[in-house]
């Protein structure tokens, strides 16, 4: 018999007051029990519209059934199928506009807790499972892959499964991209990370950290050492600026380095050698997911007060709902329709505060969303002693400029169809490479179109 | 990881060491710069590359004791490892098509400096060395320099070897004497390459200099480096490190270098406590 509970089990989860305080993960995660129940809320739908909300189409009734039925290794075996990082994906994917969406449940009442019942199952599986790697038959072939984050992980372990010999070039000394440097232990913990990663290295892909393609090697001399094809996940790292005086001031970072020092170098440890500003007061500037990873980062570190400074209103925030609850019970304070306009130095030349206008909503641009108007005379100051910019990225230059007749758009994304085919025979992308900055589970979409493009390609070359 | 081959202690301050890194020295040129991590709990450090051997598969950085990282690199000892490596980043030196050229280095930045010397040279270029030292036991690479050079001036602020004074004294005194350079290319300390640039702003004589501000990734993701030259933001990392000194605003770079002064004690005591105790070294 199915739950006929209106309301999802609830995910125990750290008091905003203690967990404010700590790096330590937020959400809980489900025990046995509630996976259980929450499991039996699943009606096994036979259109299942939950399956094509999900970006890699995990056949999502079929692993609850498992789940509901206490085996959870059979859930954990059907999930991986279509997901090399179902740890990650459960944890950080925005499922309210993807697989919940569209469930059934949702109609009357809250959608099943796909997501929480995907990291239930992943967890278990890292926790609990003894079986050794059964390693695929090789298929003689080899494929590079460049950049280790969620774009190239998935290529990588889809590939790996079919037979491929895959190695991974990572630029930074550790593997994961977004998943290492920019989100946080406390909404993703790194060793979840590490040992999904290395669960695809258990499987025969090869990892080569410290390689920034496009220095130490080109792409073209990856095909001279008989890689076939080349995936290219190199993401969207190239932090944007506004532009405004005051921004070269100490005390002023990019989103990108302020998360890549407390997430990658553990800053926010007092034995790290990495130093970060531990501010007490400070102002995020954006609306975004990374804005608000770097304002609950930024409150962990010490700091009284935190503003996100959001030129539109709430209704506009790019963020996750469930994020934007988590900053405010954690004590993020928003200052929305606001827009800075300089950042004021103090008397030692560290950032001393942030003049901003107040704003007001004018009509809608063509991004769909009401354009943000300045209010004459409303200038204001921002007590801060620090800046975080997180205003955006745009894909790094440097694979472009290195490879020869690579379309690429005039904002820098790599020009790819559907299936991550670019201008070059052989080189394919995806991500936000391709894209911009997006989601996580778009990237490992976009892995998972690619690493069968890739085979189909590999396939007909060779017959 | 990668393995110390060579470490030679250039004088009481200053290391040379050879790490091997085969894929790196294949493509290094001078000007560009690694990025090293000594250990596990590490953080990540710049050091601009000295000199390559392709043959052997070799990196040579020279580096300056002046800090935790530094310090902790220098208690590493040949046939031992550090754990990360990563280059060539950011741009080489251009040196094509120049025919006269003065190479000016202070302190440390000698070490820099000395392989666009030797590229200089190699590429027939005539090159004016001018290197600076607090004082005579700091010298370091004299008799390199001195084979790349068709003029090598040493100086010491104390005169306790060479000529007493300042680089930019002898920079000038070459300059007024009626020797012309297409160009003067300066590696060292921020506040030396400033008057430099002030120097030969005076006589109009194009100038290259190497920046050297504080770096995480040194692949273009954070900014952490970034500069503003003639008005404009750049990142250090890849749009550098050499800019045309010129343009530079050498203020705001020797700020940004100081963001951390506060922090560093601690971070040199934290390092310490990380060294391994005399004695207890693995064998």
């Amino acid at each position: 018999m199915p739950n006929m509970s209106l309301k999802k089990n609830e995910m125990p989860v750290q008091e905003p007051s203690e967990r404010n305080k700590n790096f330590s993960e937020v959400a809980l995660g489900y025990t046995e029990e509630q996976a259980i129940d929450e499991a039996k809320r699943c009606l096994q739908c036979k259109h299942k519209p939950c399956v094509a909300g999900c970006p890699v189409y995990i056949e999502i009734p079929a692993f609850i059934k498992e789940v509901a039925e206490g085996n959870f290794d059979k859930a954990y075996e059907i999930i991986a199928r279509s997901s090399s990082l179902p740890a990650v994906c459960g944890r950080v994917c925005p499922q309210e506009v993807q697989c919940e969406q569209v469930c059934v449940r949702g109609i009357k009442g809250e959608p099943v807790a796909i997501g929480r019942l995907e990291r239930f199952v992943a967890d278990w599986y890292i926790e609990n499972n003894k079986k050794a790697v059964e390693k695929p038959v090789p298929n003689g072939h080899r494929v590079a892959v460049i950049g280790s984050g969620p774009a190239g992980l998935t290529c990588a372990g889809d590939l790996a499964k079919m037979g491929y010999a895959v190695t991974v070039f990572e630029a930074l000394h550790l593997a994961g991209g977004v998943l290492v440097y920019g989100i946080p232990e406390f909404r993703l913990p790194k060793a979840i990370v590490k040992k999904e990663i290395d669960a695809l290295i258990a499987l025969g892909v090869e990892l080569k950290t410290n390689m920034v393609v496009g220095k130490i090697q080109s792409v073209d001399e990856l095909f001279e050492e008989g890689y076939e094809a080349v995936f290219i996940g190199s993401g969207a790292g190239l932090p944007r600026f506004m532009r405004i005086k005051g921004e070269n001031l100490r005390g002023v970072y990019s989103a990108n380095e302020f998360l890549t020092r407390v997430n990658l170098m553990k800053a926010y440890k007092e034995d790290s050698l990495t130093p970060v500003l531990r501010a007490g007061r400070v102002a995020v500037v954006g609306g975004g997911n990374v804005a608000m990873d770097a304002a609950r980062c930024a409150k962990r570190l010490g700091a009284e007060e935190v503003y996100i400074v959001y030129r539109r209103s709430e209704t506009e925030l790019p963020a996750r709902a469930e994020e934007v609850e988590h900053a405010k019970e954690e004590g993020i304070i928003f200052k929305l329709l606001t827009n800075p306009i300089e950042i004021l130095p103090d008397e030692n030349r560290f950032v001393g505060g942030i003049k901003c206008v107040e704003m007001g909503l004018g009509e809608p641009d063509e991004s769909g969303r009401r354009r943000p108007i300045e209010k004459a005379g409303s200038e204001f100051v921002l007590d801060v002693e620090c800046v975080i910019m997180a205003i955006g990225t745009s894909p790094n230059p440097l694979i472009k400029s290195t490879t020869e007749n690579l379309a690429t758009e005039k904002w820098g994304g790599i020009i790819a169809d559907e299936q991550g085919r670019t201008s070059r025979e052989g080189v394919f992308a995806g991500g936000d490479a391709v894209t911009g900055a997006a989601t996580v589970i778009l990237a490992m979409g976009a892995g998972k179109a690619a690493a069968n493009a890739i085979d189909e390609y590999i396939t007909s070359k060779s017959q | 990881m990668y393995k110390i081959i060579k470490k030679v202690s250039l004088n009481p301050t200053v290391t040379l060491m050879d790490i091997y890194a085969p894929l790196i020295a294949k493509k290094a040129e001078p000007g560009q710069f690694i990025i090293l991590r000594v250990n596990d709990e590490g953080e990540r450090m710049p050091l601009t590359i000295a000199d390559y051997d392709r043959v052997r598969g070799t990196v040579t950085v020279i580096f300056q004791i002046v800090g935790a990282t530094t310090e902790l690199l220098n208690h590493k000892n040949e046939g031992e490892y550090i754990t990360d490596f990563v280059g060539p980043l950011g741009k080489a030196t251009h040196t094509k098509g120049l025919k006269r050229v003065a190479v000016v280095g202070g302190g440390v930045g000698s070490a820099i400096a000395y392989p666009v010397a030797k590229k200089l040279h190699s590429e027939g270029a005539v090159v004016h060395s001018v290197i600076g030292f607090r004082s005579k036991e700091l010298v370091i690479l004299e008799d390199e320099f001195g084979a790349v050079s068709d003029k090598l001036v040493i100086m010491t602020d104390d005169g306790s070897y060479g000529e007493k004074g300042l680089v930019t004294n002898a920079l000038k005194a070459l300059i007024e004497s009626g020797e012309e350079y297409d160009e003067v290319i300066v590696i060292g300390p921020l506040i030396m390459m400033k008057f430099v640039c002030l120097l030969t702003k005076e006589y109009g004589i194009k100038t290259t200099v190497s920046m050297n501000p504080i770096m995480i990734d040194g692949t273009g993701m954070c900014g952490g480096c970034r500069l503003t030259v003639g008005g404009e933001v750049k990142f250090a990392c890849v749009d550098g490190p050499d800019f045309d000194g010129h343009l530079v605003d050498f203020d705001e770079a020797m700020e940004r270098s100081a963001m951390y002064r506060p922090t560093e004690r601690n971070d040199y005591d934290k390092a310490c406590k990380l060294i391994p105790k005399e004695g207890k070294r693995d064998a």
